[in-house]
């Protein structure tokens, strides 16, 4: 495109139906311990 | 649903659902506002008319393009997760903040612990209270592999003893129940010494080190009991850690108040003492007290994002590594959106445990009244609280429905919420206005460093 940039592939809701399996970080313990930031977290699958 | 912003330069819009970024010139930006799900395939006149300036071909040609992005799901994406509503439910306890003490070496003020005790006066985790969080654990966290256990306090290096006895416990039942620990630590760095800093790379998968910035900045809140700050004592501590580390993970973490709107000269400041994983956060507090933030700070503050994001391009752009945790954000390969939907968990698969036994939603729930969930002895948690924080998301939080951050913010904090807003439900405002300009600098950092490749 010429005029605009994407600059990721994945789609989001293609996630949700196999997602939530939760055996990844629980998204306070990491650092800040006062936020819900997810979307800095690791997938593990 | 999209989110249309400029910032440094850059026209970017989200789309909000399917989370793709797109990264627009001008004639586009512009353009998207007449664009929409069921936009039809040819430009409408009243978009030729809004954009003279431009030429009749190179608007048809930027309205194509939009147009394919629609069509291809990347753009005005609808919201039908509603069907997923179902799978965020009482889930088993998988995550554990353990009180390993509360008590404190440090008198911070703006501590959220009420200066280590969390009001309830000093006491250290004995270690049959330890082991009783691990098996409650291990009963109740089903089929979850990875179980993850943080020692919290007060400052937990006061009972290091404890600590090591209780990974030990834990280690020691792996195998048999099939589970894999990961412990993290937090620590203000005081007691820290050789034998505990090579105890804590080898077993700690994390450790967060606590430390607010600039000399006078953490002087003037981290402060020993007689009054004297910490910093000249730490610093020197934590760069030795993180050198023995070798890589592994790390944060230093501290907290800016109003006292240091100018709060990116910390994390500078930490950059140059020679950390790469940093984490600074607005203090959450009372607002009456002096330092706390207030909604009319929010424009300085996010301000003070945008230049810290403009610092961060500078140095990745020179090749050198720089973390700053609230920018973080993966577009590829982050979590799923059920987990984005879920939010932080607390009370539902996250739990935080006392010296005495008693069990809360989260660290920061304990020692709020009516919010005590179960005892260890009891072994059990209140299910009507359990299912009262699985709801706690972003559905039922009326703020978040159709909040643009959703699916990166995932709901705020319940604890703020609770304590400041007036319930788990409730919209604590500051924090929704700093979170949703901490996700525009984190989005045009990557925009920045895409226009680089
Ligand atoms: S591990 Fe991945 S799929 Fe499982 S809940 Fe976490 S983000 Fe979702
Ligand atoms: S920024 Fe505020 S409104 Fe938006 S999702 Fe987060 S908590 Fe909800
Ligand atoms: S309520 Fe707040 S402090 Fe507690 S786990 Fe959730 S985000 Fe973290």
């Amino acid at each position: 495109m010429k005029h605009i940039k994407t600059l990721n592939k994945v789609n989001l809701k293609q996630t949700a139906a196999k997602g939530g399996c939760s055996e990844c970080q629980t998204s306070c313990q990491s650092a800040c311990k006062t936020s819900c930031t997810v979307a800095n977290q690791k997938c593990e699958k | 649903m999209i989110h249309k912003f400029s910032l440094n330069h850059y026209n970017i819009v989200l789309d909000v659902c399917s989370g793709a970024v797109h990264v627009l010139d001008d004639l586009s930006f512009r353009l998207v506002d007449f664009t929409s799900a069921q936009m039809p395939a040819r430009c409408p006149e009243e978009a030729y008319a809004a954009l003279s300036d431009y030429s009749r071909d190179e608007v048809s040609e930027a309205y194509g393009e939009l147009y394919t992005l629609v069509q291809d799901g990347l753009l005005h994406t609808e919201d039908d997760y509603d069907q997923f509503i179902g799978k965020i439910a009482p889930a088993p306890v998988k995550a554990m903040c353990l009180h390993i003490a509360h008590d404190c070496n440090l008198r911070c003020d703006y501590c959220f612990a009420a200066k280590g005790d969390f009001g309830h006066g000093r006491k250290l985790m004995p270690l049959e209270v330890g082991k009783k969080a691990i098996d409650f654990l291990l009963n109740n966290s089903g089929n979850r592999r990875n179980l993850e256990v943080d020692f919290f306090g007060g400052e937990p290096l006061m009972n290091f003893d404890v600590v090591k006895q209780i990974v030990e416990y834990a280690r020691s039942k792996e195998a048999e129940y099939q589970k894999k620990f990961r412990f993290t630590v937090t620590t203000n760095g005081l007691l820290l010494d050789d034998d505990i800093m090579d105890y804590i790379n080898r077993e700690m998968d994390n450790v967060v080190l606590s430390i607010d910035g600039r000399k006078e900045i953490n002087d003037s809140l981290r402060v020993t009991p007689n009054g004297k700050g910490c910093y000249d004592i730490i610093v020197p501590k934590f760069q030795e850690l993180v050198r023995r580390r070798n890589g592994q993970q790390y944060y230093v973490r501290g907290t800016f108040t109003r006292k240091n709107l100018d709060f990116s000269k910390d994390v500078l400041h930490l950059y140059e003492l020679g950390f790469d994983q940093i984490s600074i956060e607005p203090v959450v507090s009372d607002p009456n007290v002096p330092y706390s933030l207030k909604l009319e700070d929010v424009p300085a503050v996010a301000q003070e994002y945008e230049r810290l994001a403009k610092e961060i391009i500078k140095i990745r752009k020179s090749g050198k590594s720089i973390n700053f945790f609230h920018f973080m954000l993966d577009l590829d390969q982050g979590p799923c959106a059920i987990k984005r939907l879920r939010g932080c968990s607390c009370g539902n698969e996250y739990v935080a445990v006392t010296p005495e036994g008693d069990i809360y939603p989260c660290h920061q729930f304990v020692g709020i009244d009516g919010f005590k969930m179960g005892t260890l002895d009891e072994g059990v948690i209140d299910p009507a609280m359990k299912q009262a924080f699985s709801k706690a998301n972003v559905f039922n939080k009326p703020h978040c429905r159709n909040c643009w951050a959703r699916f990166y913010c995932s709901g705020g904090c319940n604890a703020n919420s609770q304590q400041y807003a007036g319930g788990i439900l409730q919209q604590h405002e500051v924090s929704c206005e700093l979170e949703r300009k901490r996700l525009e600098c984190a989005i045009m950092l990557k925009a920045a460093l895409a226009d680089q490749e």
